[in-house]
């Protein structure tokens, strides 16, 4: 891989002279697995000097549960629940990804009315999942009151899901050939309700956090991650958009009729700062929130009646052959590898993991940085570790 | 329809079932009149605090030697402590949970969870006396003490009215300042003696934020002396008579920024946010108490909110007219409280809504502006007290407009607070969105 040599833009944190005839040492920290702010079982080795942070090098693994193997034993409907807890923070957008590279592969045709219940659900769980990545990054930078009004809206979120696949978190909604169970009665004024809710209180987070000069001052200019750099080390999602790189896998490879609906890509501007910094990457999924929303409501204008299944056996079988389909999770590009040999389940699924791959760039940008800003570095590029280990 | 699961009822065990059946029980017979007419406890505290004081010095003082009066004094003084700690915590919980819209704490004690404070102590004296294998014992022993001792010590000199003093000191201020600023070396042995990298530190950013803003806070401070010629904490209270505009903060400019920066700089001294890295959790995992449990962090924990406390006092004494009411004439102990529970209420205001600042910036803010700016109030306030006597009348003149202007702008900010609460409060169901008020009680 091409090595990026990345210069820390700030002045602050250039390191001073000493005098020769005192000898220091470095002090290596350990940073995790079980620490506030790496958002589950994330270690991060840090060589400090004082509050200088020389090099952190993370190590992944705590959280590995085998998810590729175990898509080896079981059949492709077994597996739907499995990616549920790859981001159990995004387990509808997982289905969708794994559900579509079934079906590609397969040749399955879903009905409209499944199309659009399954991007109103995507869409649905990237509020959610982004309004916890804003809620603790809130957190990380020591403001409490933010994470609790995002954990309250998401609650509406879940409240929906609940409704109609009695499940809070991890969902197997989205099946292959369509989604499991149609909307129960109501449940359409409900949602309306909620994205007339929510537009608001998105206003009122930018006023208590986005535009907070002390969370500005936190997070502008520190963890700059230029486009050269996002690209090379494979950066996708809002950490890629927040580099300015205008690239989603929504509008560059629509999948589920997203080409149907009019939304924008937000990218960062730096706005506050250099561009691809902590306060981009936030920022981001702050507007990412208010497309999803032009995008459920579009979805649910275009809502028409008809089955929500494929006639798909209950024991799928795959032709034989191989397809690698990637899909726009709140993270990044969520990929699956499926090779078939023509069974009832794969005989080989590489997933990539977009968390995985954003957390790369955690050692190349945290140098020469402050102990805070590998905090708020972390939580802006929003790592899952379900997803990072599988 | 949403299913609400029915909340399993809470299990207390031992002494704490003894204790929350008390509470439960008497809580709302007892005390709830008493409480429910006023602002929280505070004013029962008072009212406590009143009568022993008054029985204390009408049957006790004229009986007894001095020394039985000294340790008569300094049991209600600590019981006091205890009481502005216990409340603090249980008024913090409350005010983040009405910022957060929650409720906080409502079961223990039955009239608003007043009585979690309490329990919550309890467990913590019940908690396993752990001390890390490495660490360095008798340091770890000690530092609860450093911490907490000296924070109980600066309210000896500290009057809650005339008369209402331990001692009353010539050089009171420079008491409690340098009780203060003894905290850090409470907070040092801590992160030292853990024997953990975190706390360590903890201990090093609490050495240089504390030992920084030591010094802004200090000169705010003297403007103020110079202005009224005395450390003595009665002698400064005494020059605030007469009303709302007699109070320091207005008496000249300066001194009007001078507060500004001295509660700035006494957030940073008390480790509250946004200055609050020494135990940053989402760093440093909780900082120079890393390592601590039980009784000794009940203890640091104390120290935080007596210390908050105290500062709030200070402030309140020096600029903020002391126990003078704003109408001129009635002085009391109450006015006191009402004012410093106030500045602590506002401290609590400020971490719940702000984030932490970075520790480069928290040095920053110290040298480069408040440093600066204290230092100038300082100069400028010593050059006002030069030209406001009668030797200048056209600028004597000048000076008594601009003190009621300013205390004007005062009334102006304190109005624009309290119509800014009152109609956040009386606009709370429509302002907090129509998904939530579905889930408001009586909704």
């Amino acid at each position: 891989m091409k090595e990026i040599e990345f210069q820390y833009q700030s002045d602050l944190h250039q390191e001073g002279e000493i005098p020769s005839d005192i000898r220091t040492e470095e002090l290596t920290l350990n940073m995790g697995p079980q620490h506030p702010s790496t958002h589950g079982v994330l270690r991060v080795v840090l060589q400090t000097d004082g509050e200088l942070v020389l090099q952190a090098t993370p190590y992944v693994g705590y959280l590995h549960r085998c998810a590729e193997k175990i898509a080896e034993k079981v059949t492709y409907r077994q597996f739907t629940p499995y990616t549920d807890r790859l981001d159990y923070l995004a387990g509808m957008n997982n289905n969708l990804g794994f559900a579509l590279a079934v079906e590609k592969l397969g040749g399955i045709e879903v009905p409209a009315r499944a199309e659009y219940l399954r991007v109103i659900f995507a869409e649905l769980n990237r509020i959610a999942s982004h309004l916890v990545a804003t809620g603790c990054y809130g957190l990380d930078m020591g403001a409490f009151t933010p994470f609790v009004y995002c954990f309250r809206e998401r609650e509406y979120v879940l409240d929906l899901f609940e409704a109609v696949c009695g499940a809070r978190l991890t969902y197997s909604y989205i099946t292959i050939g369509g989604v499991r169970e149609d909307l129960p009665d109501g449940w359409i004024g409900r949602c309306r309700e909620f994205l007339d809710y929510l537009g608001p209180k998105i206003a009122e987070y930018n006023n208590l956090l986005s535009y907070n000069h002390i969370f500005i001052n936190r997070t502008g200019n520190v963890g700059v991650c230029p486009p050269d750099l996002a690209l090379a080390y494979g950066l996708t999602g809002s950490c890629l958009r927040g580099s300015g790189v205008k690239w989603d896998l929504r509008k560059a490879t629509p999948y589920c009729r997203y080409n149907e609906f009019d939304f924008d890509i937000p990218v960062g501007r730096g706005e506050k700062g250099t561009v691809g910094d902590c306060w981009d990457r936030y920022f981001v999924r702050i507007q990412e929130i208010g497309q999803s929303v032009r995008i459920i409501r579009q979805a649910l204008d275009k809502l028409t009646e008809g089955p929500t299944q494929a006639k798909v056996p209950r024991a799928v079988k795959l032709p034989a052959g191989e397809i690698y389909y990637e899909v726009e999770n709140p993270r990044g590009q969520l990929g699956f590898y499926l090779v078939s040999e023509g069974g009832t389940s794969p005989y080989r699924l590489k997933i990539r993991g977009p968390s995985f791959c954003n957390l790369s760039v955690l050692p190349v940008v945290a140098r020469n940085c402050l102990l805070a800003d590998v905090t708020a570095l972390l939580g802006s590029l929003d790592i899952v570790m379900g997803e990072v280990d599988r | 329809m949403m299913y609400v699961p029915e909340r399993p009822p809470v299990e207390y065990k031992g002494l704490s079932l003894a204790i929350v059946r008390l509470a439960t029980k008497w809580g709302p017979a007892g005390i709830s009149l008493l409480l429910r007419f006023a602002w929280g406890v505070f004013f029962a505290a008072i009212v406590v605090l009143v009568t022993f004081v008054w029985a204390v010095r009408r049957f006790i003082n004229p009986l007894l030697p001095w020394f039985i009066r000294d340790v008569v004094v300094v049991v209600g003084l600590l019981a006091f402590v205890c009481i502005v700690a216990i409340i603090g915590i249980w008024g913090e919980r409350k005010v983040s949970g009405r910022i957060q819209s929650r409720l906080g704490p409502m079961r223990t004690g039955a009239w608003h969870g007043w009585a979690q404070s309490l329990a919550d102590g309890l467990k913590f004296v019940q908690k396993e006396d752990l001390i890390p294998r490495d660490a360095d014992q008798p340091l770890f022993r000690l530092a609860p003490y450093v911490a907490l001792v000296p924070a109980f010590c600066a309210y000896l000199t500290i009057p809650f009215s005339l008369g209402w003093v331990f001692r009353e000191s010539d050089v009171g201020l420079l008491f409690v300042l340098a009780m203060l600023a003894i905290e850090v070396l409470g907070v040092i042995m801590a992160g030292w003696a853990s024997n953990s990298k975190w706390s360590l530190y903890g201990a090093m950013r609490a050495a240089c934020q504390l030992v920084s803003y030591e010094i802004p806070m200090g000169l705010s401070l003297l403007a103020v002396v110079l202005s009224v010629g005395s450390l003595n904490l009665i002698e400064l209270g005494r020059a605030q008579e007469g009303g709302w505009f007699s109070w320091l903060i207005f008496r000249n400019p300066f001194l009007f920024l001078a507060f500004f920066t001295y509660y700035i700089a006494s957030l940073a001294s008390c480790k509250r946010s946004p200055f609050d890295l020494p135990e940053g959790e989402s760093e440093l995992v909780a900082g120079f108490h890393t390592e601590y449990s039980g009784f000794r962090f009940v203890m640091f924990f104390f120290a935080e909110y007596v210390a908050m406390f105290a500062v709030s006092a200070l402030a309140t004494i020096l600029f903020l007219g002391g126990w003078n009411s704003p109408v001129a004439g009635l002085c009391s102990p109450l006015w006191f409280v009402l004012k410093s529970a106030f500045l602590v209420w506002v401290q609590m205001w400020f971490r719940w809504t702000l984030p932490r600042i970075r520790i480069d910036q928290v040095m920053h803010a110290c040298v480069k502006y408040l440093l600066p700016l204290s230092l100038l109030l300082f100069v400028g306030s010593s050059l006002w007290q030069l030209y406001d006597n009668r030797a200048h009348p056209a600028f004597e003149g000048f000076a008594g407009l601009l003190h009621y202007v300013l205390g004007g702008v005062g009334l102006l900010l304190l109005g624009l607070f309290f119509a800014g609460a009152g109609y956040g409060y009386y606009n709370r169901n429509r302002l907090v969105g129509s998904m939530v008020r579905k889930h408001l009680p009586g909704a």
